[in-house]
């Protein structure tokens, strides 16, 4: 089953075509990486399928919903971290996990056990009461991400999620997102920096607005004679003819 | 001296970049003028007044006469009852019911002095207090001309002159209040909140760590806002003069020179509150709340100091925006000159060496 | 008489450990890499040799001249670019450009062959505010800002952060040609694989440095084998490697884990083996060589039981 679909998605500025034209299908359960360069459109596509912006043309559905009639059935399925981590400083642990998960509609109910849940299978319940301010660098990303899947949706997208971390805090956190994966939620993340790519089931290559390459990483390297996936980008990538964003 | 214009450039390049703010700062002197000047006026004009003359004999008709063609009465009604004046307030006819006594004349010449029973709708103190006044010096002037010299009166007739402000004019007091608020919002703010950014995005890393030094950054940083308060001292000086009619009584350069010291003085205090401002949100708030309140409500532009509780008066002793006040007030209103100024000169110069003095002391070379 | 002299550093902000006993000098025309994570204490480094804070303890000298006592002479000739592309967004390039060669007393006609390489590439958008520019142009005009004074020295904070692949390989040839010009570079990023571009490099985490070497060096020091393995469901294939005895740690690298044997480990086969005994599929396990990152987090789990 398929929770991102996409045909023909389209968006322009004025003549500038952000976005041209993608058809891609993502599955549930799938890491999926959504690579380009600066400018090449990644944010402006994302954005249309997290129903805050309105395609020019063709279509898209989110976990079932389409983005441009149903953006608000998609908003309520879809959870979204960024690198700035939308986290308050100023509150708990617990206290995140109860306003984020009222924002998104949790039963309050069930927010304290899920709570629990969440804080068992990060290791995290000694930090229940802490405040998010006074955490480490690669605690705040592994929490970040449990709030955004806190209301169990269907696609979770990072924005750059592992930015300026420590080795082994970024390895703990894709063990992180292994691990929704296998719960069944779909993770569909960007990022510049190639050595995440190979962490992803399948990743896309945008080029001035349009996917050049989407396939699995190691087919992407052997079909570009590569070593890597920084080499596969770096090909694709010079070809571009816009740059800025 | 290339180095100083080169950064002086880049701040105007700052400031005429961002249009909305420059508008606003050219603009908000001239708003706050007029607005001042004409929508909240405290001034009397057109009041409505009728008229109980239960004498009418030839000086009540002669007060009545002149409180018509002055421009701040009008006589809308004559009332033969006193029974009528209720109504009459409680349908806003009127704002003012003046009554002369029977015999009303005969007292003035006799006595040199007769009642006026003055009725005044009084949400409107200002218009009661104002009338008291005109009808008084009308009185008192009728009373002169028609005392037959023989007859001088024995005692003192209370004579009301309204100096300076003989029309109780409110752009009198709003403009000095203007331009005191004025610098402190242009040079103040500004120059704080233009500090405060480069410490934000980064650039001010790069000045320190470069051979420059910290005091001529600063002092680059104020120039524009320097030039665009003197921009701006012309124009509320222009439209003071030529759209208001306030006039410039005493001497020009008197006014010029204490508004430089003011200006200086502001720019210092920006400076001080970049040292302690964080962010630029942050600047804003301390220059808003630290500076337009106090001005508005301690320096003598809204409620006169003298009418203060001590305690009060005693703070707004402190307020640069005072002496600045009262000096503009000297030198445009009162027509005086330096020797009239010279204290609140003296004043505002101290002040200034002394946030000047803070400032640089609390300005980090390094970071912190 | 190297560039760089640094003895000793703690600095603290408040209660945190910003810098703790950082020595190491660099030479005359080194490319010198601070590799390490956010928090590791480089962005308070360079802030220290480049004047702009004290430390609580210990020296440091740049050319010869002590940060603190001669911080003018420093800022004479060094060449700093911070974190943020210190820019001033509502100006053009050139405009940018040409206030920062006078800021340093000089003119971009007189040093404009300082920087041609750099600039020619964003000289096209000479008139564009600075504000309008990609990351990757963003990071040339930045540099060329911190080179138009000819600076011998240049410190250049996480250069690379928030640039796509691309304008980042391109800023690291940029980086090796000025070294050919002998000037010295010190430039601090959180990404382990540009550690290899530099000719020696600092691993640093939590306001120490854990290792001084070439990037050869470090691998070299790497302690014992390093194995990749693969298999068909990549995240269950972790727990299985971690159960495993002969495993001493185990990490998702990418499309492989990287797996640190214990020193009486027979070899790959073996464990292969296990691992499709307890239902593991299309298992591979090979030997392999290490990189910067194997190291850094084989000196983080060294740290962390020490």
């Amino acid at each position: 089953m398929n929770v991102i679909e996409t045909e023909r998605l389209t968006k322009r500025f004025g003549d500038f075509v952000a976005v041209d034209r993608l058809d891609f299908q993502v599955a549930r359960g799938e890491i999926f990486g959504f690579l380009g360069a600066n400018g090449a459109g990644k944010t402006t596509a994302m954005r249309m399928l997290c129903g805050l912006s309105v395609p020019t043309s063709g279509t898209a559905r989110v976990a079932g919903f389409d983005i441009g009639r149903q953006t608000e059935s998609v908003k309520k399925s879809i959870g979204y971290m960024s690198q700035k981590f939308s986290l308050y400083d100023d509150l708990t642990v617990a206290e995140n996990f109860r306003l984020f998960g009222g924002i998104y509609g949790v039963p309050s109910r069930e927010i304290p056990s899920r709570t629990d849940e969440m804080l068992e299978l990060l290791d995290f319940r000694s930090e229940k009461n802490t405040f998010v301010k006074s955490l480490p660098l690669g605690w705040k990303q592994k929490l970040s991400f449990s709030i955004a899947i806190f209301h169990r949706p269907g696609v979770v997208f990072l924005d750059e999620p592992t930015g300026g971390v420590d080795p082994v805090s970024r390895r703990r956190f894709w063990e992180l997102i292994y691990e929704a994966s296998d719960r069944g939620i779909t993770v569909f993340a960007t990022t510049h920096y190639m050595d995440e790519a190979e962490y992803c089931h399948r990743a896309s290559i945008m080029v001035d607005g349009r996917i050049e390459a989407l396939d699995t990483p190691a087919r992407l390297k052997q079909a570009h004679g590569a070593a890597s996936m920084d080499e596969v980008f770096r090909n694709l990538a010079r070809k571009a003819t816009r740059r800025a964003d | 001296m290339e180095r100083f214009l080169s950064f002086a450039k880049k701040e105007l390049l700052h400031i005429l970049r961002d249009k909305r703010t420059m508008l606003l700062l050219l603009g908000m002197p001239i708003a706050q003028i007029v607005l001042f000047g004409f929508a909240i006026s405290t001034e009397v004009g057109n009041t409505k007044v009728a008229i109980l003359d239960l004498a009418r004999d030839e000086a009540s008709r002669r007060i009545e006469r002149d409180l018509d063609a002055s421009r701040y009465f009008e006589v809308v009604a004559h009332l033969e009852d006193a029974a009528e004046v209720e109504p009459l307030f409680r349908r806003g006819k009127a704002s003012l019911v003046v009554v002369f006594q029977d015999g009303f004349r005969e007292s003035l010449l006799r006595d040199g002095s007769a009642e006026i029973q003055l009725i005044a709708d009084a949400t409107d103190p200002n218009t009661a207090t104002v009338f008291l006044q005109y009808a008084t010096s009308v009185a008192t002037a009728y009373a002169r001309e028609n005392q037959p010299p023989a007859a001088a009166p024995v005692g003192i007739v209370p004579q009301v002159r309204l100096l300076y402000n003989p029309q109780l004019k409110g752009a009198y007091n709003f403009v000095p209040g203007v331009l005191g608020m004025m610098m402190l919002l242009v040079c103040a703010m500004m120059t704080s909140i233009s500090i405060v950014r480069e410490r934000e995005t980064g650039t001010m890393e790069v000045l320190l760590v470069s051979p420059v030094r910290p005091i001529f950054v600063i002092l680059a940083k104020m120039a524009p806002y320097f030039l665009l308060s003197c921009v701006n001292l012309a124009t509320v000086l222009l439209v003071s003069v030529f759209v208001l009619d306030v006039p410039v009584a005493g001497s020009l350069p008197a006014l010029v020179l204490v508004s430089f010291v003011y200006i200086l003085l502001a720019l210092a205090l920006g400076l001080l509150i970049s040292t302690i401002a964080a962010t630029q949100v942050a600047a804003m708030l301390v220059s808003g709340m630290a500076f337009m309140l106090p001005v508005i409500l301690l320096s003598g532009m809204m409620f006169p100091v003298e009418s203060m509780p001590a305690a009060l008066q005693w703070i707004s002793n402190a307020i640069p925006a005072r002496w600045y006040i009262a000096a503009v007030k000297d030198v445009m209103i009162k027509g005086l000159g330096f020797q009239a100024v010279a204290k609140e000169l003296a004043i505002l110069s101290g002040m200034t060496v002394f946030f000047v003095a803070v400032a640089l002391k609390n300005f980090k070379t390094r970071l912190e | 008489m190297p560039a760089l002299d640094v003895r000793d550093l703690d600095r603290s902000f408040g209660s945190t450990k910003a810098l703790e006993g950082v020595s190491f000098s660099v030479e005359d025309g080194e490319l010198f890499g601070l590799i390490g994570p956010d928090g590791a204490g480089k962005t308070t480094l360079f802030r220290i040799l480049s004047t702009l804070l004290l430390a609580d303890r210990g020296t440091a000298a740049v050319d010869g001249f002590d940060v603190v006592r001669d911080a003018r002479k420093i800022r004479e000739r060094v060449g700093y670019m911070p974190g943020r592309f210190s820019l001033y967004q509502d100006l053009t390039v050139e405009e940018n450009l040409e206030f920062f060669a006078n800021v340093f007393g000089t003119t971009v006609a007189r040093n404009r062959h300082l920087v041609d390489d750099i600039y020619r590439h964003i000289e096209p958008f000479r008139k564009r505010k600075a504000g309008a520019l990609s990351g990757g142009m963003k990071q040339k005009l930045a540099l060329s800002c911190a080179l138009i004074h000819k600076p011998s020295v240049l410190f250049l904070d996480e250069p690379t952060t928030g640039v796509d692949p691309v304008s980042r390989k391109e800023f690291w040839n940029i980086l090796a040609n000025l070294r050919s010009q002998r000037i010295t570079i010190v430039v601090s990023t959180p990404y382990m694989d540009e550690a290899i571009l530099c000719d020696r490099v600092a691993l640093m985490d939590d306001g120490r440095v854990l290792r001084i070497d070439t990037p050869d060096g470090i691998v070299e020091g790497f302690p014992g084998p390093l194995w990749i393995a693969r298999a068909r469901n990549m995240h269950a294939l972790l727990s299985g490697l971690r159960d495993d005895p002969d495993v001493e740690s185990a990490f998702a690298f990418g499309d492989a884990h990287h797996v640190k044997p214990r020193p009486d480990a027979k070899d790959p086969a073996g464990l292969a083996r296990r691992l499709e005994e307890r239902g593991h599929q299309e298992v591979v396990v090979a030997p392999a060589r290490p990189g910067i990152e194997d190291c850094f987090i084989e000196m983080l789990g060294r740290k962390v039981s020490a």
